[in-house]
């Protein structure tokens, strides 16, 4: 028997859905927005209808070339990047039931970062190498993080706690090096502070089916994201491995992290608050809450780059700056609103 | 169903348990009682393979429950904790969901007949008109109800409850109590519990198991363990113990505090 009351809280129900629906909606408007609006905007100023043009023909143009071979591949790096940084986040703060986790936590920052400097600053001659060496170094320091970590099983807080250790430890590596090559230290802080610049079709073709796989994997741990959020004893309970699923996931996250941070450098902000301005919106849900900090990761990045490569042109700021200046207020904002979810 | 034995158990070095043991067959209703930092809790968890034990067995039909796969162990047995976390914004409808968990394959979604058990769970756990609300609004009783019907959604034929009437007012604490017969008469649920209402204990069990220290203190028919010598020893309580008339079970009413002991 259906009475009154119950067919309205029924519709209750679907209005949180459909709100959450909506908010993802919305987001992939705003991305294709962003996305667009980067395209326009840079050194030169093209209308909106050089860029449709570009993409359909107008062969030869200074119009397509700028914009497909210069403007396009950077607007989806940082589309992906901002994705994948995002996701990262959202599922190390699942992993360690903690809202301040990041991605930089897993020590993949700070390893990718003490590796690439290292080639940067000590073997400039192998620079072309730095993607694969800050990957590398990145998983090999996550690695170490949970090594540490490890005592008859993995506990949150000795993750979080090995991984500031770990990060002090490289950290300290790579300010020794600035300081002892402080005369190459030029282009080693834009890289150290995240930057899209001079990204080509080339590098696209590289994120791409990484960051593809990546997405895959983080779609496959939303249930498992989910589950531990009831808690470890819930979740044993219910027949989750809580251990090999924090380890799954924290791969996953780093992998993320590990490819972003080998494409444009470190990157910090997104994968911290990105994940907090998607649960304000849609809760806590994973199922929802994931998707969309991917899309607010995408669009954040490419609104900052964009700011980051106009605002003071021809002078081009670091990435990081800019999103700070967005995202925060915005995320102060939604703070103090509260939203789907208050904190 | 589940046997126990020699079972010691501790935490990092700290020994907590030890030569803990018994054997419990299906459909018994057994209560786990004795004072705070006896090891209930921490028995509970061990045969609930949620916390490793430095020695001894548990058996769940015949087969160790820390090498079984632990999915298997979940659609047998479940446990309620002492302790649950929610997200803020769950409804008590997502919560009992996941109890269909550990039946569903790795991705499959969820199916018709599992909706059936979850508004099966809710309906016995009388929260059929607070599906759609937030865990986080809701009272404590309230919560413990959500998460015992997460329990049963799960249709284990062993649930393991630490403390499940708590936080509940004396009616709400019956009707745990009364649903908890119900589910052992109809389901041949086999349950064991942590109680710390010694009444409540005689009243809804038909075996009562006593640790003190963390050694098994006695173990047997509630009017064979609920005594005046028992409660001194274990309680240090002085207690006048009667037999009630109305249900021909021991009560006990407390007198003060035993000297001496
Ligand atoms: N995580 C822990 N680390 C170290 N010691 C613990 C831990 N949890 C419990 N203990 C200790 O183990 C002993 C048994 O605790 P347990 O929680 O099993 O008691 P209990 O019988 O459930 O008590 P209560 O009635 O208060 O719930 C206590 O001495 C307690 O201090
Ligand atoms: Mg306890």
């Amino acid at each position: 028997m259906l009475t009154g009351k119950s067919r309205a809280t029924c519709r209750e129900v679907n209005t949180r859905l459909i709100k959450r629906l909506m908010v993802l909606v919305a987001a992939l408007t705003l991305l294709v927005t962003a996305g667009f609006l980067s395209l326009r905007f840079g050194s030169v100023r093209y209308a909106t209808a050089d860029i449709i043009g570009s993409f359909l023909g107008a062969e030869g143009s200074t119009a397509k070339v700028i914009i497909m071979d210069i403007r396009l591949p950077r607007t989806l790096i940082a589309i992906m990047v901002g994705a994948n940084l995002a996701m990262s986040g959202a599922l190390l703060q699942a992993v360690m039931r903690n809202p301040l986790a990041d991605p930089g936590l897993t020590g993949v920052s700070a390893g990718g970062g003490l590796s690439a400097v290292t080639i940067m600053l000590v073997f400039p001659e192998m620079t072309r190498y730095v993607p694969l060496a800050a990957f590398g170094g990145g998983i090999v320091a996550a690695f170490m993080v949970y090594t540490l970590a490890w005592k008859r099983g993995i506990d949150p807080i000795r993750i979080i706690l090995a991984g500031v250790a770990v990060n002090a430890i490289l950290g300290g590596g790579i300010s020794l090096l600035s300081i002892l090559y402080s005369d190459r230290i030029q282009g080693v802080l834009m890289w150290l502070n995240g930057s899209m610049s001079a990204k080509s079709r080339f590098h696209v073709s590289i994120l791409a089916p990484y960051s593809f796989i990546g997405l895959i994997a983080a779609l496959l741990c939303i249930n498992t994201a989910n589950v531990l959020q009831l808690g470890d004893d819930a979740a044993k309970s219910l027949g989750v491995r809580v251990n090999l699923a924090r380890i799954l996931l924290s791969m996953v996250a780093a992998f993320l992290a590990g490819i972003s941070v080998a494409m444009v450098g470190l990157i910090g902000f997104i994968g911290l608050v990105v994940p907090h301005i998607s649960r304000l919106l849609v809760g806590t849900d994973y199922r929802f809450m994931l998707p969309v900090s991917a899309v607010i990761g995408g669009i954040l990045l490419t609104l900052a780059d964009t700011g980051a490569r106009t605002l003071f042109s021809p002078v081009e700021l670091p990435v990081g700056i800019l999103m700070a200046i967005i995202g925060g207020p915005f995320f102060l904002y939604l703070l103090r609103k509260g939203g789907a979810y208050r904190v | 169903m589940i046997n126990a034995s020699e079972l010691k158990i501790g935490y990092d070095k700290k020994v907590v348990v030890d030569g803990f043991g018994f054997n419990i067959r299906q459909g018994e209703m057994v209560s786990l009682i004795g004072p705070n930092g006896s090891g209930k809790s921490t028995v509970l968890k061990v045969l609930a393979r949620l916390m490793e034990k430095m020695g001894g067995a548990v058996l769940l039909d015949g087969a160790d429950i820390h090498r079984l796969p632990t999915r298997e162990v979940a659609k047998k047995l479940s446990i309620l904790s002492q302790y649950n976390i929610t997200p803020p914004d769950f409804t008590v409808e997502e919560l009992v969901s996941y109890g269909r968990l550990p039946h569903r394959k790795m991705f499959q979604l969820e199916s018709k007949a599992d909706r059936e058990i979850v508004r099966w769970a809710l309906r016995q756990t009388k929260l059929e008109k607070l599906a759609n609300r937030f865990i986080n609004s809701l009272s404590g009783g309230e919560r413990q109800r959500a998460w015992i019907a997460m329990a049963l959604a799960q249709q284990p034929k062993v649930l393991l409850l630490d403390e499940p009437t708590t936080y509940l007012d004396i009616s709400h604490q019956l009707e745990i109590m009364e649903l908890l017969n119900t589910l052992n008469r109809e389901l041949d649920l086999t349950a064991i519990m942590v109680l710390h209402d010694l009444n409540q204990a005689v009243r809804y069990s038909n075996r009562l198991i006593v640790i003190k220290e963390g050694k098994l203190f006695m173990d047997g028919a509630p009017q064979e363990v609920l005594t005046a010598e028992m409660l001194r020893s274990v309680y240090k309580v002085e207690a006048e113990v009667t037999i009630n008339k109305q249900i021909g079970k021991p009560m006990f009413m407390p007198l003060g505090l035993a000297f001496g002991t």
